[in-house]
């Protein structure tokens, strides 16, 4: 369960970044998370409502924007979404991409108080 | 208020990782991560790599089994240095464990070593450990779909084994449709059918592992060293 130790980085930046900006009382975190990251939202919530009872993020919401995978071509220069499973250039076909998009897992910012 | 944060989250492990990579880069060893399902054929696999590469290469290991010592005798017998590192039950290693564990390898003197991952097909792919590549095993009896339910895994590795290729005859397993799916998620990916047990296929994945090592030791000159930045994120096909 991999979740719980990113729920504990999460936690220590959420209250650091909080504690900070002068807040006392984190009410949601905004997260946004490419379509390679293998976590799994509900998980992440519920370890997260649990890891931060008694801080100053309890109850505080977790809201995940997912970011598409996205490439571009080295052969053709086409740049666009691609189906992780089925990677390939939408202009020539080729398969030599470069990774634009999708690998993101980053706290992006918080609601306080 | 709202606070603008843009923090990565999975920092703690990538500056880290960055850390042993440094490390390793200035003592001139590659580490290998080596990645699949329990049983899959991880140890016996290096056992026979190590048999084949070591009259070129000084190897070491690092066995990151969950409880139990007997991968880590396994390679011991071997006369190879190998230590167990205590992952306490968790489903993958950090790059902090292997930080903690380079201080018993003398690296002046070695110049590959290899970590046998948790056996697990979600949770390491997301935990880079300061490795040079990535090897996932794959083994006919678990199924020819594995690439379809678990893709990060075999998306982020650069050479992909499918072993007990001796069992094929007794298993539903196309072994192309596997080649397909892995290359469609990676289209860079190399495929190794092997047969970690009996040996055959072995020589040719070895070939390649001396390759990709060669090509890492010579990229890893201290120059390069200085100028490691901790946010490097590799891109799921080169
Ligand atoms: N038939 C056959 N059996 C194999 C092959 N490779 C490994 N095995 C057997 O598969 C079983 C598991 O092999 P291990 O090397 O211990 O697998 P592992 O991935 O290290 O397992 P864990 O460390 O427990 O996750 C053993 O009984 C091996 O003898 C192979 O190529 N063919
Ligand atoms: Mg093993
Ligand atoms: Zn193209």
């Amino acid at each position: 369960m991999h979740e719980m130790a990113i729920t504990e980085s999460l936690l220590r930046i959420t209250l650091a970044e909080a504690a900070k900006a002068g807040a006392t009382r984190v009410t949601a975190l905004h997260i946004k998370m490419g379509a390679y990251a293998d976590i799994v939202p509900t998980i992440l919530r519920e370890y997260f409502a649990i890891a931060a009872r008694g801080t100053a993020a309890e109850g505080a919401r977790v809201e995940i924007g997912r970011i598409p995978v996205t490439m571009r071509c080295r052969t053709c220069g086409w740049q666009g979404p691609v189906d992780k499973l089925h990677i390939r250039c939408g202009g020539c076909a080729g398969t030599d991409l470069q990774l634009l998009t999708g690998r993101e897992f980053y706290l992006e910012s918080l609601e306080a108080e | 208020m709202e606070i603008t944060v843009m923090h990565q989250i999975m920092e703690w492990n990538e500056d880290v990782s960055a850390a042993v990579k440094a490390t390793l880069d200035a003592h001139k060893t590659c580490l290998i991560n080596v990645m699949g399902s329990p049983g899959a054929g991880k140890t016996t696999l290096l056992t026979a790599l190590i048999a084949t590469l070591r009259p070129r290469y000084r190897i070491g290991v690092i066995e990151g089994d969950i409880a139990g010592q007997i991968d880590a005798e396994k390679i011991a017998d071997l006369g190879i240095p190998v230590v167990q590192l205590d992952t306490d039950g968790a489903c993958h290693i950090e790059a902090e464990s292997v930080r903690h564990m380079l201080p018993h390898f003398d690296l002046e003197n070695l110049d590959i070593l290899f970590v046998e991952n948790i056996g697990n097909l979600v949770c390491p792919a997301e935990f880079n450990i300061g490795e040079s590549f990535r090897i996932a095993v794959l083994s006919v009896p678990e199924g020819d779909d594995k690439v379809q339910k678990y893709p990060l895994m075999f998306s982020t590795c650069d050479g992909l084994v499918l072993n007990k290729y001796d069992m094929l005859p007794y298993f539903d397993f196309e072994d192309t449709r596997v080649e397909a799916d892995a290359l469609g998620v990676n289209p860079s990916v190399a495929v190794f059918r092997v047969s970690a047990r009996g040996g055959a296929g072995v020589a040719e994945l070895a070939a390649w592992v001396a390759a990709k090592t060669d090509a890492a030791l010579a990229a890893a000159t201290p120059a390069q060293k200085a100028e490691n930045t901790p946010t490097k994120e590799e891109p799921p096909c080169a």
